[in-house]
């Protein structure tokens, strides 16, 4: 049983590459570190669908999550495996910032590692991206890297 | 798709083409297709609403408005005035306070909720509300408001029995409502028959998809965007609504059903704000407005059959626009993710509440504050039209036009925005009722895409009949249906209750020892 934990937020792309590297790095230079890596499937639970997409939900969620955790999850939690890390990779649905402060708080991670993306569309340069709010709603420290 | 698409555009195409030849001919079109209609659908509707044997008050009552009432009051009873006892766990379960996290992903209670009522929010709450106070005075806003809140402890009815005995097929898809629940819950109890009501109220459904779902919708549509443009033939509107449902339900494209069902809810909340800013300048009206439906809900201020007709018209329209105890609701709650069949049912009672105590009040009051229906100054009755039948109106409009008029007294924009409003409230109503006519017709003939598109295919030549109808026929049909659900779901309802009844008691029970807690802090 390690001591430390580090939660890592993936986004399927180069951005969540960098951050598990970065994550990487630390966690063996701390040594005795598990990594959590993450990554979120957008959802709100209160978004509105027509009755024939409420019907297919449970089918298309299972779709996504057995997709997510092939495509992006699998690779890089072998990836890391590999470097002699211990490493707990989890697939969720629901607001990115919201799940991987949910995870750090649950585990006292040392830290939360995000990539940074550039914003995208009108709300986020509004509201600001999901680096944004994590770095302002978090309650431990967040590192994100360029 | 594509193929679907164009060969299905292409019919729609050659069936209209000659008509358009000559505009005499077309004219002649919207008048076959209407007297078709009313001589076919006559003597369903002559049952459905056929009176009771003696009169109350001088007026004859139609039996089906008794049996919604009657059924509304037992189940509000039965389960100890659950609507007021569940009204603020039904808002924590909304909010997702009771939702599992690892369950994030699936259907939430807030989407079966807003799914429902993008069902029943829509022209039932604009026209239908227009008819009933047209006909029955403000009065019949009472009743209306009456039947509503006696119709959440129906629907909470329906909707548990919805989720407990829904299929969930090996794929991960869900199917619900009452024929599912009348063929396991009636073999569950012992009791004969549950299949035969099953196909019954599978084929009423089917008839109220096309009607109140479909035909009523596109017919309302019409008046609306003829009242703006002008008049021109209903076919016209029908084929173009025709082609739009088509493209989103058998084209299978998606965008247009996203963009609807965006669009809907803010429309919803415009509406109630345009209606609530009215009620804002006119404030002072309001205490007279809620006099005149409190009075003429007991003396029914001079209009057609006195208060009856105002109960008749304020039960009639509140059951059309909230549709507790049609069974409509249950198809739709069916596929929320829960452990607790008690909890949709919970969550679910809320629909009657938004749908008709809160909007449809609101445009009764538009409609009463505005002065759209004329009062004979020397008594306060109000007077009637020509035929007697209904209020007289400023303009002589009725149904939709009569709304428009009203909140375009305190906004001449308005018609604009309601007409907007009344197109993608009908089209999203359209939506939800090929699906409820699509899992009744499935339920009938069996699952299959030949078979879907068949029932796809009859929906939209039926948006054609509707807009090309005049509003008596369509609205008499669409009741006739929709009410002969009610028939068959109440029936079914009587006997599964105990079983919702121990459900309640359990869940509620664990609910208070702790058992099940919120999984928020």
């Amino acid at each position: 049983m390690t001591t430390s934990t580090i939660v890592v937020g993936l986004d399927g792309g180069e951005a969540g590459n960098r951050a598990l590297a970065f994550a990487t790095t630390q966690a063996k230079l701390i040594g005795d570190c598990t990594l959590k890596i993450v990554y979120v499937i957008e959802w709100s639970p209160f978004s509105f669908q027509t009755s024939e997409e409420n019907a297919e939900r449970h089918k298309r969620r299972e779709e996504e999550l057995s997709m997510a955790r092939e495509r992006i999850m699998e690779p890089a939690v072998k990836a890391a495996t590999e470097m002699g890390l211990s490493v707990d990779g989890i697939v969720k649905h629901g607001d990115v910032s919201d799940i991987l402060d949910d995870i750090a708080k649950k585990n006292n991670a040392l830290q939360i590692v995000v990539g940074r993306v550039g914003l995208r569309g009108l709300k986020e340069r509004m509201f600001g991206g999901v680096t944004g709010r994590l770095a302002v709603a978090s309650s431990v420290p967040v590192t994100i890297i360029p | 798709m594509n193929k679907f698409l164009t060969t299905g555009l292409g019919a729609a195409a050659a069936s209209v083409l000659p008509a358009i030849a000559s505009a005499q001919e077309a004219a002649g079109l919207d008048q076959r297709i209407n007297d078709i209609f009313a001589g076919s659908t006559g003597w369903f509707v002559n049952l459905i609403f056929a009176p009771l044997p003696f009169e109350v008050a001088g007026s004859s009552f139609p039996w089906i408005v008794l049996w919604l009432v009657v059924g509304a009051t037992i189940f509000t009873f039965y389960f100890g005035f659950i609507q007021f006892k569940a009204f603020g766990h039904a808002i924590s379960l909304v909010k997702g306070d009771y939702s599992d996290p690892d369950d994030a992903g699936e259907v939430s209670h807030f989407q079966a909720l807003t799914t429902a009522l993008s069902g029943t929010v829509g022209l039932g709450n604009i026209a239908g509300v227009a008819v009933a106070v047209g006909i029955g005075g403000p009065g019949a806003t009472f009743w209306m408001i009456l039947a509503g809140l006696l119709g959440m402890a129906s629907k909470f009815t329906e909707c548990t029995l919805g989720v407990k005995y829904r299929n969930e097929y090996p794929d991960g898809t869900v199917s619900g409502g009452p024929m599912y629940y009348m063929t396991k819950g009636f073999k569950e109890r012992g009791l004969p028959l549950g299949g035969f009501l099953a196909i019954v109220f599978s084929i009423f459904t089917i008839g109220g998809a096309l009607g109140g779902g479909n035909m009523f919708q596109a017919n309302q549509a019409h008046a609306q965007i003829s009242g703006i443009v002008g008049d021109f033939p209903g076919w016209i509107t029908g084929v173009v609504f025709a082609v739009v449902v088509f493209a989103v339900i058998v084209g299978g494209i998606k965008s247009i059903a996203q963009v609807t069902e965006k669009v809907v809810p803010f429309m919803g909340i415009l509406y109630v704000a345009a209606a609530l800013v009215i009620l804002i300048v006119e404030y002072d009206k309001i205490g007279w407005a809620f006099g005149q439906i409190w009075e003429g809900a007991f003396t029914g201020l001079g209009v057609a059959g006195g208060f009856v007709g105002a109960l008749i018209q304020g039960f009639k329209r509140a059951a059309f626009s909230n549709e507790a105890g049609v069974g409509s609701a249950a198809i739709a709650h069916s596929a929320v993710r829960t452990k607790e069949p008690v909890t949709e049912g919970v969550v679910s009672l809320l629909e009657p509440f938004i749908d008709t105590v809160v909007i449809c009040t609101m445009t009764a009051l538009v409609i009463t504050i505005s002065g759209v229906l004329v009062m004979d100054p020397a008594t306060g009755n109000f007077m009637l039209n020509e035929a007697g039948t209904s209020i007289k109106t400023i303009d002589g409009s009725s149904g939709v036009q009569l709304t428009s008029a009203a909140f375009a007294t305190g906004f001449s924009w308005f018609p604009y925005v309601l007409a907007v409003a009344v197109v993608l409230f009908a089209f999203s109503t359209m939506i939800s009722w090929s699906y409820y006519g699509l899992k009744a017709w499935t339920y009938l003939v069996g699952e299959g895409k030949t078979k879907e598109i068949v029932f796809k295919v009859i929906f939209c030549f039926f948006i054609i009949v509707g807009a090309a109808a005049n509003l008596g026929a369509v609205i008499d049909f669409s009741d006739a249906m929709i009410f002969a659900m009610a028939v068959v779901n109440i029936t079914a309802l009587y006997f599964l209750m105990p079983i919702v009844k121990r459900e309640m008691k359990s869940y509620f029970d664990r609910l208070k020892s702790g058992e099940l807690k919120k999984f928020v802090d």
